[in-house]
């Protein structure tokens, strides 16, 4: 118990299979994981080898087809769809590649959307927006849509959005994936201050060594194993 | 109770984004509006027409007259009263009177074929032989051009709508009766009801020229209230030196008109089922569209942690405001094409031909504004359940 006790998320033995017409695909294949409470795990490995499939168990986007899931002691693996939504709103941001913001909406609109989701009203919700955006730089670009932003701008209103409500965990997918070095490392630099400084933790799956450095563990996903070296 | 308030506020916003995604969607929206309207405009068109006839035949019908036929006669057409049965039924009890006696008027019902003025060709147009009492028993009689026949003349005056659909009705014309020409001498309405599809004149002018001697057809009267129609009704049943049968105007016009409205309304109402399948199609097409386009959004909102029932009802609302907005521009085309377009019909029972107008009625737009919403909700559905099913992780690495 005192040991577990800092244990935040805990996968063990899962597996994913995948139908590919009549062919079934495992992913992961036993994949067993734990992560302290605050650290900033970096996941590498080849493009196909499961590192998305392993984040959204994790954050409660999928299921295992085998094994156990838990994020702080409750096990989602066994939680009914309407469940899961709510927890993912209450405990999980998401930080994507492509940033998927609603393009309809300004940024102050995107940040608000997981706001929605709770009952807070609408001046605390604004209060919640403004801190956000002020914490990512952009504070200055709320009324703007994400068509009048850069790259790594919307990028950085993504993860306004994902810290908004305040989560237990940031699940980030390559999320310096489509931008070039100089956005890349202010995002990087804004989750390394929002692990450092704020005690998030965060899980980054990345191609990208040079991101894969600013994370306190870097774990090698290949053939269904996890491991602290990348194979030859 | 909070949770309710939650989930309709969860409803309401993802409802407000997808709305705002329409114009970006504009043509495959605009195609099922304009699906939608053109359903919704056959429909009411087609239904306007039953209306326009349930209007001629029933509802400019005053609810004080009635008719008296032979016992059996299910129309004019096939009734027979003589000289002595006429003079019963007009002093019988709840006839209304006026300083010039009772409002009661034997008549003598001939058929006369005439050409269209539309199409050349001969059709059916009602001769009634008409006693003095007759333009006080229908209650808006009046001359609209020229002067009422002379009694004892070979004079007629046509109905207004008979005038319009027939050539050979003008006022000055004249007109083969029998052997003899008669004269036109005047045009009259009566509040769109269907006398004005007939051409009226003396009935005593006409017995002799159809040989009929002093024998009559139907008796209409005006009663002193609707309420004295069962005394007048009682009164001529149980009289032995009678046997007919007594009807309020208003419900032996239903009865008339009741082939032709309902073969109308069933027709009108297959072809609006037929072309909504159509339209039906079209609406699901578009919410498939709308759902594939937004694909991404309906799947990172599920991430987020929106749940799937605020998304089908966005996907819903948008099929049911595109349908209504279908629903509305059909049902004003409708409404400027077909309200009051004039055209005739036959009068199954009479044989002969009615004119009436399209009526499109606020209850037929009603209709028209539920049928498209009907077609909106079915429309969405499905594409609103697919976009339910979306499984997230599966949809947010499509993109
Ligand atoms: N929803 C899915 N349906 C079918 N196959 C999938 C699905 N998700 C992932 N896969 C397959 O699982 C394997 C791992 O995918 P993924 O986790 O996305 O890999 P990575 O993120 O490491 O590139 C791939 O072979 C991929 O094709
Ligand atoms: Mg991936």
């Amino acid at each position: 118990m005192s040991e577990s006790n800092n244990v935040l998320v805990r996968v063990h033995d899962v597996d994913k299979v995948f139908r590919r017409g009549s062919e079934e695909v495992h992913v992961l294949g036993g994949a067993h994981l734990e992560m302290p409470d605050g650290e900033f795990l970096a996941l590498m490995g080849p493009s196909g080898s499961g590192k998305s499939t392993l984040l959204n168990l994790i954050g409660g986007l999928d299921r295992p087809s085998e094994g156990t899931v838990e994020v702080g002691g409750l096990r989602i693996d066994r939680l009914s769809d309407r469940k899961l939504a709510g927890w993912r709103a209450r405990h999980i941001g998401l930080v994507f590649q492509f940033y998927n913001l609603l393009p309809v909406l300004t940024a102050e609109r995107n940040v608000e959307l997981p706001l929605l989701l709770t009952h807070l009203s609408r001046a605390e919700r604004r209060k919640h927006v403004a801190a956000a955006l002020g914490v990512v730089g952009l504070k200055d670009r709320s009324q703007h849509y994400p068509r009048q932003l850069s790259g790594g701008e919307q990028q950085r209103v993504g993860i306004a959005r994902a810290i908004v409500t305040d989560p237990t965990i940031l699940l980030c997918d390559e999320p310096t994936g489509d931008l070039d070095r100089t956005s890349s490392d202010e995002i990087l630099n804004l989750l390394s201050a929002l692990n450092e400084e704020q005690g998030k933790t965060i899980m980054m799956v990345t191609h990208d060594p040079h991101a894969a450095a600013r994370a306190s563990r870097t774990l090698y996903l290949d053939k269904g194993k996890l491991a602290t070296e990348p194979e030859e | 109770m909070v949770g309710l308030i939650n989930w309709l506020s969860q409803i309401t916003a993802v409802t407000k984004f997808s709305l705002r995604t329409v114009p970006e969607r504009l043509g495959s929206s605009a195609s099922a509006v304009f699906g939608i309207a053109g359903v919704v405009a056959v429909f009411v068109g087609v239904l306007s027409i039953a209306q326009g006839i349930r209007q001629t035949m029933v509802t400019s019908a005053a609810p004080e007259g009635a008719i008296v036929l032979r016992s059996g006669a299910d129309s004019e057409m096939m009734s027979g009263l003589g000289r002595e049965a006429t003079r019963i039924i007009s002093e019988a009890p709840g006839v209304a009177r006026d300083a010039e006696g009772p409002l009661s008027s034997a008549e003598l019902f001939v058929i006369l074929n005439l050409p269209k003025r539309s199409t050349g060709t001969d059709a059916n147009v009602p001769l009634r032989g008409v006693e003095r009492a007759a333009p006080r028993v229908r209650a808006d009689f009046r001359l609209v051009e020229g002067r009422m026949f002379e009694w004892g003349r070979n004079e007629v005056i046509a109905g207004s709508a008979a005038a319009r659909e027939f050539a050979g009705l003008d006022v000055g014309a004249s007109l083969e009766v029998g052997r003899e020409q008669w004269q036109v001498v005047g045009i009259f309405a009566t509040n769109g009801d269907l006398s004005e599809s007939e051409i009226w004149t003396d009935a005593k002018v006409l017995q002799p020229a159809y040989r009929r001697g002093d024998s009559f057809q139907s008796a209409r009267v005006r009663l002193n209230s609707a309420g004295s129609f069962q005394e007048f009704k009682d009164a001529l049943t149980s009289d032995p030196r009678l046997d007919v049968k007594v009807a309020r105007q208003d419900e032996f016009f239903a009865e008339q008109s009741i082939v032709v409205v309902t073969l109308i309304t069933v027709l009108g109402t297959i072809i609006a089922v037929i072309m909504g399948l159509g339209a039906l199609i079209g609406a699901l097409n578009t919410m498939y569209t709308a759902v594939s386009e937004r694909t991404r959004e309906i799947a990172t909102l599920r991430a987020l942690g929106f749940r799937s029932g605020p998304v089908v009802a966005s996907v819903l609302t948008e099929a049911l405001i595109l349908a209504l907005a279908g629903g509305l521009v059909g049902g004003g085309l409708a409404y400027v094409a077909f309200d009051g377009f004039q055209a005739a019909t036959m009068n199954w029972q009479s044989f002969s031909q009615v004119g009436f107008a399209f009526a499109v009625t606020p209850q037929l737009l009603v209709q028209g504004a539920v049928y498209s919403a009907l077609i909106g909700l079915v429309g969405g559905l499905f594409p609103a359940i697919r976009a339910a099913r979306l499984p997230v992780a599966t949809a947010l690495r499509e993109l």
